[in-house]
């Protein structure tokens, strides 16, 4: 299917906005606030920007707000407060079946009554497409997602994967060029999920669709996305690309949701050119520092396991601990090695598994060393009370 | 273990059937009370009313000889003396043991008139009889064909005979050609009544036709009521349950005689339009006591009926699908007739199948609120049983609705399948 079918959706007129700009982008969320109970907000101050055929996934925990951000979106919930716009143009006085936007639901919502064709010829039905030209649609949206010859089947006669592939398919047969997943994988198991995750970005590259998508996976988002906004709380901690994610956490809990992380908690003993010293149980660690902690402030600096040196060569690293190992466990690829470091008893090293590693064994005294460039020093998370520990 | 020891600690090798038979026969044992029950006081009772409806030995028991002998007769003229003189000695027989009543009472519910031929023509020939015995005549064919024609000159004509020989039949379609309004024509054969008088089959239409009104009434109010349930958190759900509940805990005579409250002419809906001046003091509105009573009482006590199984199916129709819809670019009444709707017929088939098969039997609100006009099959049936004791009669007219209901299901099952019913 060629990209410039897919130029034409219900919302693509792009609207110039006030300030003339042509490059309007396509989603925007502009100080969204929502609640439910009208005293709670589950999401607060929300802003964000959707770049045309950009894959953005929203990630959090459950309960964070994303989904009730993308809710928002199709036009299933209304906003309490701030804008939601398309193309430049407000959507809160349109209802969800003039929005134009493809959605893909978490357990799909085929419909049970209606075939495989039927299900993907219906969007085409109620925009008044003609007979001839809504099965052609149909059968290229099945090609699309490789399901040749099973518009007969009923949904519940196809497997997850397959239902899973029409409902993409459904979502996409109209031609929106918006689309929006809600936790898509989440009924499959580990490898389909990873194959649907595979398909799912040929698709979208196949496309250029923007793909605005839900899930509390971090590998799924890491895998799919070309951006990633992280929630925390009915806020974005962080929206960046996963590399800069992962590489370059601006907030703790970004931190410690995105991959693994040792966390170290100590007070800034001074800061100045981007790095800061802080001192962790007696212990003087260098890390790199975005400017928010000022000396006397707590920090939590953030290491990486792999990026930790188990019997370093004294001197290598800007930051260098003498420890006892505590535990090892053989993992395949690689070693886990447990061990304490400022007062942190959960301090975890990942060694490759290539030769040599055997020259420590649980219960060595190793220097354990690692580059300033590879720590972060930033404000500590304030765990309110309930809050589910992550 | 050795070999030796397994044989010898075991039981005899009991065959694998015989094994499992001691759970079987207790658990057939728990569901025996049931089936007894059941039999007893539903199976057994219905089976034998349904088999009066063809089944009629009465006359033939208490006349066998007449019987017998009318067999032999063409049906055309009277009939050979051997009939007169059996038909006499048994009428005279029956008439001293004062058993002729019945007998006759049966024979003039085939044709009518025939009780007032035999009564009175037997007790003339219990006399006729006792004079010639005493005179030393021999009572002979011959002599009672003269005399029963002497004392009834109809007893020269076929038709007294014919209408013994029918109600001699043991088995007979007669009830059911009566309650399909078919008469004896003047020939003896069965011929469809005048219009005008015909009673069943337009009681048996007006009964489908407002069985079928009750039921899509029912539909039209039950569908959103239940699907206001289903769609409510759980809290008010129950409380909405419970105001759908609530008639069936009272009971249906209270429910009833409510609605005459409500509705009959000075009653308080009429006298509610009449103070707020909608209509006139003289033109209060007659919705008890006709077709309309029925119809609202029906549908108030039949609602629940349709609302539970529609509710269940409802209950388990994830919001999702609507949504679904909504982004697929269907309105919302497009969404409610392709997405919704199909999902929910199941339960309409149901519901509808239920409401109806409740509606198509009743008796009671038809009999208090029906009136005259609002008069229903079962309220005839009823009759029939009570009243005119033609339990016969009452039968048959009970299989043909419950012939007529099913049917309606096998055609329900070949359509849609029963299979897909969703009864909750």
């Amino acid at each position: 299917m060629a990209i410039a079918e897919y130029s034409d959706g219900p919302v693509s007129v792009p609207v110039p906005d006030e300030r003339g700009e042509s490059a309007v982008p396509h989603v925007e969320f502009v100080g969204v606030d929502k609640s439910y109970d009208g005293r709670n907000l589950v999401v607060r101050g929300l802003d964000l920007e959707v770049e045309r055929g950009e894959f953005l996934t929203l990630l959090g925990p459950s309960g964070s707000g994303k989904t009730t951000c993308l809710m928002m979106l199709a036009g299933f919930e209304a906003t309490t407060a701030g804008t939601i716009r398309i193309g430049g143009r407000p959507i809160h006085d349109l209802p969800p079946h003039k929005r134009g936007i493809g959605m893909v639901f978490q357990n799909y919502a085929l419909f049970p009554h209606m075939t495989v064709g039927g299900n993907l010829a219906f969007p085409l039905e109620v925009r008044g497409v003609e007979a001839a030209l809504r099965r052609e649609r149909v059968e290229r949206a099945l090609s699309l997602v490789q399901l040749e010859g099973l518009e007969d089947r009923k949904p519940s006669q196809l497997s997850g994967g397959q239902q899973q592939r029409v409902a993409i398919a459904r979502a996409l047969v109209f031609e929106p060029e918006l689309v929006l997943m809600d936790e898509p994988l989440g009924a499959l198991d580990r490898r389909l999920r990873e194959e649907m995750q595979y398909e799912i970005r040929r698709i979208h590259s196949t496309l250029g669709v923007t793909v605005v998508y839900v899930t509390h996976d971090q590998q799924e988002a890491m895998t799919l996305s070309d951006r990633v906004a992280v929630f925390h709380n009915g806020m974005i901690e962080q929206a960046a690309s996963p590399e800069v994610l992962y590489e370059e956490p601006e907030k703790a809990f970004v931190a410690r949701f995105i991959g693994e992380n040792n966390r170290l908690d100590g007070v800034v003993v001074s800061e100045g050119d981007g790095v800061c010293d802080v001192d962790v149980d007696g212990l003087r660690i260098r890390a790199m520092s975005l400017g928010l902690c000022p000396p006397g402030a707590r920090a939590t600096v953030v290491i990486r396991p792999e990026r930790v040196a188990v019997s370093a060569l004294p001197g290598r690293y800007r930051n260098e601990v003498e420890t006892k190992i505590d535990d090892m466990i053989f993992l395949g690829d690689h070693l886990r090695v447990h061990m304490t470091v400022g007062g942190c008893s959960d301090f975890i090293a990942k060694i490759p598994n290539v030769v040599g590693h055997g020259a420590v064994l649980p219960g060595d005294t190793v220097t354990v060393g690692w580059a300033a460039l590879d720590c972060r020093a930033l404000v500590p998370e304030e765990l309110r009370e309930g809050e589910e520990e992550w | 273990m050795t070999p030796g020891e397994a044989s010898t600690s075991r039981s005899p090798a009991r065959p694998l059937w015989r094994r499992a038979l001691g759970p079987r026969l207790r658990a057939a044992g728990l569901a025996l009370p049931l089936v007894a029950f059941v039999t007893v006081t539903f199976a057994g009772p219905m089976l034998s009313l349904l088999t009066k409806s063809f089944y009629d030995p009465e006359v033939a028991d208490a006349l066998p000889e007449t019987i017998a002998a009318l067999r032999q007769w063409d049906g055309d003229g009277a009939p050979p003396d051997a009939v007169f003189a059996a038909t006499a000695r048994e009428f005279v027989a029956a008439r001293t043991e004062r058993t002729l009543g019945r007998t006759a009472n049966r024979v003039n519910r085939v044709v009518s008139g025939m009780r007032s031929v035999i009564m009175g023509g037997s007790r003339l020939m219990v006399e006729a009889a006792a004079e010639a015995e005493a005179a030393g005549v021999t009572t002979d064919g011959a002599f009672w064909r003269e005399t029963m024609i002497g004392i009834d000159a109809r007893w020269r004509t076929p038709e007294p005979w014919r209408a013994l020989r029918d109600a001699g039949q043991r088995f007979t379609a007669r009830h059911y050609l009566k309650a399909l309004d078919f008469e004896r024509g003047p020939e003896g054969g069965y011929v469809r009544q005048a219009e005008e008088w015909r009673i069943y089959v337009p009681l048996f239409w007006r009964t489908l036709k407002v069985s079928l009104g009750v039921t899509l009434l029912c539909l039209v109010i039950g569908y959103p009521i239940a699907h206001l349930i289903a769609n409510s958190p759980p809290r008010r759900a129950n409380v909405l349950l419970l105001l759908v509940l609530l008639p069936f805990w009272t009971s249906l005579l209270v429910r009833t005689t409510s609605w005459i409250v409500l509705l009959q002419n000075q009653g308080i809906v009429n006298d509610f339009l009449v103070a707020v001046g909608l209509i006139g003091d003289e033109n209060r509105i007659a919705m008890i006591y006709n077709m309309t009573g029925t119809f609202i009482a029906m549908t108030h006590v039949l609602l629940p009926f349709l609302v539970l199984p529609l509710y269940s199916v409802m209950r388990s129709i994830p919001p999702a699908y609507m949504s679904a819809a909504a982004s697929l670019g269907a309105t919302p009444l497009q969404a409610l007739r392709r997405v919704y709707w199909p999902q929910t017929l199941p339960g309409v088939g149901a519901g509808c199948l239920l409401t109806f098969i409740l509606a198509i039997g009743y008796y009671i609100t038809p009999a208090l609120v029906g009136g005259q006009s609002g008069q229903l099959i079962s309220n005839m049936i009823a009759y029939h049983v009570q009243t005119s004791l033609n339990w016969g009669l009452a039968a048959a007219l009970a299989a043909l609705l419950l012939g007529g209901v099913t049917a309606l299901y096998v055609v329900y099952d070949r359509l849609v399948g029963i299979d897909r019913l969703g009864l909750g």
